[in-house]
């Protein structure tokens, strides 16, 4: 299974490497990664796959969370799909 | 990869713009729960949805997990349980009622509708026995929803029922007094009323549903107000083309939540309602859209064309995205929750003729109005019945749902709590309706309902 993992909020040093890290440990893959600003804000998302993790989605995402809080970004972990339906035909 | 861009903008319309799955209502069908005695029905109905819906509020946590969009409420719907009570006594009624607030509190979902009767032509033993029994089973309970459907537009008006139900809503409201009426915000009158509404107070599940059936309804005022500010002063094809674009988004996710909750429950999809529901949050209010769209505040002169064009882009937008459309299918304009309606009732800006005439064009109808707690009951009455003549001549779906609040005068605050918010007493004209609801009877079905 596919999902989106992004990263708002303001720049800062190791944010890639504490998400990436974070989601090696669990067996998440990270399939695709890019990275712009937004509104000012800076915005990561990645393509990541979930099908061999560890450790329960909602896991991953209360870990990735706990991240986003430390170093003051807005982190999600969604399914894919979520951004199909609501963006292609 | 998916265009960062619409990533960027899901994500603010989940974290800055309040999208959300309104609800995902449970329908179950308790037609094959009726036995010989009352004792053996309430036992069958309350293990049917027991055992129905058992797995209901997790799987709608799991799915809010997975897809990141948050499920406000889950719900149950049940067959109108006047048809369970015809062989019992309004006593039964009551006692169906609290069967009906402990299952929902055993499965843990907020409230459980259908504490119906369908009354648009006539009374059956089980409809009376189940409208006797409202005052007091909305005062026992906390979770059940009573609605009552007393015309359509084959059948005409019931003005029997229009009266009686006048004085079951004051009786209501004397009954929960001590709680600022708060008995008569879990009641409906309907008119049209539909089979498949996954919105409370009105949900029901008609007797044409299946078996069991998972109906999801959408939210989003939020959304569509956001993307209005980007269209400032622009013609209004411009802005029924940005609703219909946001409206479809909403609904798609909506379909993939319903599509999700129905492939895990195992119970077929049902429809998916595109109302516009608003909640008292800031940022969450259709009142406001209607603002963003050049009003100074809502309930002012182009109040009612512009909610009509809201309504009805919402529509072609959400039709596409779904494959099954269906319950109200409209904008709401509840007063006491929605922040920019209660604004605009303190405001002097609007007044329930206006609401009335709103519900010309939207769903649903003068819902959550406090009134003051003296309103006669032929007044309550009278109002019903032209909301009724509204929904009937119009061919739509249109409801009442006022509360009178005992000891309150005009401009007093009521507070209902929660999702059903806060609301100033409305003035309510004072010049007798009486000798018209006394007359009772039937008001004909009207000539464009004769189609074959």
């Amino acid at each position: 299974m596919k999902a989106i993992v992004t990263v708002i909020g303001e720049d800062q040093v190791g944010i890639i490497a504490e998400v990436t890290t974070t989601l090696a440990k669990q067996q998440v893959n990270v399939l695709d990664i890019s990275q712009t600003i937004m509104q000012q804000f800076f915005t990561m998302m990645m393509l990541v796959d979930v099908s061999n993790a560890v450790i329960s989605f909602e896991n991953v995402q209360k870990e990735l969370k706990a991240i986003g809080e430390k170093m003051n970004v807005s982190i999600q972990i969604q399914h894919e799909e979520i951004y199909h339906a609501m963006h292609r035909l | 990869m998916i265009d960062p861009k619409s990533i960027f903008e899901t994500i603010q319309m989940i974290e800055k713009e309040k999208l959300d799955i309104r609800t995902i209502t449970m329908g179950i069908s308790l037609l094959d729960c009726i036995s010989s005695t009352q004792e053996e029905t309430r036992t069958k109905v309350y293990n049917k949805i027991v055992d129905s819906a058992k797995d209901l509020v997790e799987t709608a946590r799991q799915i809010e997990i997975a897809y990141g969009v948050p499920i406000i409420n889950t719900r149950i719907s049940v067959t109108p349980v006047a048809m369970l009570v015809q062989n019992g006594t309004v006593a039964d009624a009551v006692e169906m009622a609290k069967t009906l607030d402990r299952a929902a509190v055993a499965v843990g979902v907020n409230f459980i509708g259908g504490f119906s009767a369908l009354v648009q032509k006539g009374f059956t033993r089980g409809d009376r026995n189940l409208i006797a029994a409202i005052p007091e089973a909305l005062d026992v309970t906390e979770r059940v929803c009573s609605s009552v459907n007393v015309g359509d537009t084959r059948s005409g008006i019931n003005m029997d029922a229009v009266k009686w139900m006048g004085e079951i809503i004051q009786e209501t409201a004397k009954r929960t007094a001590d709680r600022d009426g708060i008995g008569c915000a879990k009641l409906v009158v309907f008119a049209n009323a539909v089979e498949d509404n996954p919105f409370m107070a009105g949900a029901f599940h008609g007797v044409g549903e299946a078996e069991r059936v998972i109906h999801v309804g959408i939210s989003g005022p939020g959304v569509i107000k956001c993307a209005l500010e980007k269209v400032k002063g622009e013609p209004m094809d411009e802005v029924a083309q940005t609703i219909k674009k946001m409206a479809f988004k909403i609904t798609r996710a909506g379909q993939l939540v319903a599509n999700e909750a129905a492939r895990r429950l195992d119970v077929p999809f049902g429809i998916i309602d595109l109302s516009l529901a608003p909640t008292p949050a800031v940022g969450d209010s259709v009142a406001r859209i209607l603002e963003e769209i050049g009003l100074e505040m809502v309930g002012t002169h182009g109040t009612t064309m512009a909610l009509a064009m809201l309504n009805d882009a919402v529509k072609k937008g959400g039709i596409m995205a779904s494959s099954h459309v269906g319950g109200l299918s409209g904008a709401f304009i509840p007063v006491s929750e929605d922040e920019g309606m209660i604004a605009a009732v303190r405001a002097g800006a609007i007044n329930i003729e206006k609401l009335e005439a709103m519900t010309c064009v939207c769903s649903v109808g003068l819902d959550m109005i406090a009134v003051p707690g003296d309103t006669p009951a032929t007044t309550l009455a009278a109002m019903i019945a032209d909301e009724a003549a509204i929904g009937v001549i119009n061919h739509k779906t249109t409801a009442v749902r006022v509360i009178p609040v005992f000891g309150r005068q005009v401009g007093d605050e009521v507070h209902f709590g929660g999702l059903l918010g806060s609301a100033p007493v409305m003035k309510v004209n004072k010049f007798s309706s009486a000798d018209l609801i006394n007359r009772g009877g039937r008001m004909p079905a009207p000539v464009h309902s004769f189609k074959n």
